[in-house]
């Protein structure tokens, strides 16, 4: 996985990084003052945060299947919850249907505590 | 003149505000400048680079990073449909993926914004490469007007950039 990270280039520009658990992996986006949208609160960019969400359905989705090709959005979707602070953002993802052309993926970002999320995304990608 | 005091931006819509958006840092960052704003729209570009390539195997930019500027013009067409400028929040934002970007090009997005009540606003956009009537991407959200305490840097800028551009016509007026 994390070879598979190295190869895409927005995830390296991103700095994100797996972190593997018993249900599957997190991955880590880490706060840095070029992902900042609004300076005065300080908050990360919405497009950030949805690309981090759309990157970790992406990358579950290439870990379940074992697909050596990176799948193909049709379409993502983000709630935006709570602005995010300037702290690391942490995302679960969750396939709730493989389908033979299509799978559903429904993310969801946190910051220090995973019950009060920043942003949930869902989307679906051609397998 | 009627019409034109019904938007708080009236005064500087046009083609001359191409680096208001480097108040936002992510999109100084990704180079994005401002193509154009109206009444209600706005239409803003991003250079293509091979940092922002999301497929290696294609060289497409990532999917996230047309999210990103959907939603930085989603904001921007948003001031650009106010009557008073107010502190704009995304709630929601759905991008539909309709094609590939073609590598290598300049991505541009055009959002409108239909409807601004008081608490939300309502947009629609669509993003291309070469031409508009044929995009890749196409878009709906909906924002917070007014949740945010105080107004972001880049909306502070526009509020300047509209109160110098009013002060120079009065100027011209006058003289």
């Amino acid at each position: 996985m994390n070879e598979l990270l190295d190869a895409i280039p927005y995830a390296r520009f991103l700095g994100a990084s797996i972190d593997r658990n018993a249900e599957g992996f997190d991955l880590v986006l880490p706060f840095r003052e070029e992902i900042v949208g609004n300076a005065t609160l300080p908050a990360i960019h919405g497009g950030v945060l949805g690309a981090f969400l759309e990157l970790t359905a992406l990358l579950r989705l290439i870990d379940e299947s074992g697909s050596t090709t990176v799948p193909k959005p049709i379409n993502f979707s983000v709630d935006y919850l709570r602005s995010a602070g300037p702290k690391d953002c942490r995302a679960r993802a969750e396939i709730f249907k493989l389908g033979r052309r299509i799978a559903n993926v429904r993310v969801v970002a946190w910051q220090d505590d995973s019950t009060k999320p920043v942003a949930a995304g869902y989307g679906k990608f051609l397998v | 003149m009627a019409a034109e005091t019904q938007y708080a931006l009236a005064s500087i819509f046009g083609a001359g505000l191409q680096d208001m958006l480097h108040h936002t840092p992510h999109a100084k960052r990704l180079g994005m400048q401002v193509v154009e704003t109206g009444p209600g729209f706005a239409v803003v570009t991003l250079p293509y680079a091979p940092e922002l390539v999301g497929d290696p195997s294609r060289g497409v930019v990532f999917g996230g990073v047309i999210t990103t500027l959907l939603d930085q013009t989603a904001g921007l067409a948003i001031a650009c449909a106010m009557a008073e400028l107010r502190p704009i929040a995304t709630v929601d934002l759905r991008v539909d993926y309709l094609r590939a970007a073609d590598p290598g090009n300049a991505l541009f997005a055009r959002v409108d914004c239909t409807k601004v009540t008081r608490a939300v606003a309502f947009v629609h956009g669509v993003a291309w490469e070469h031409r508009r009537d044929e995009p890749f991407a196409n878009c709906l959200g909906t924002f917070m007007i007014g949740a945010n305490p105080v107004m972001s840097p880049g909306l502070k800028k526009l509020a300047e950039a509209q109160a110098q551009a009013e002060r120079e016509r009065a100027q011209e007026v006058d003289s």
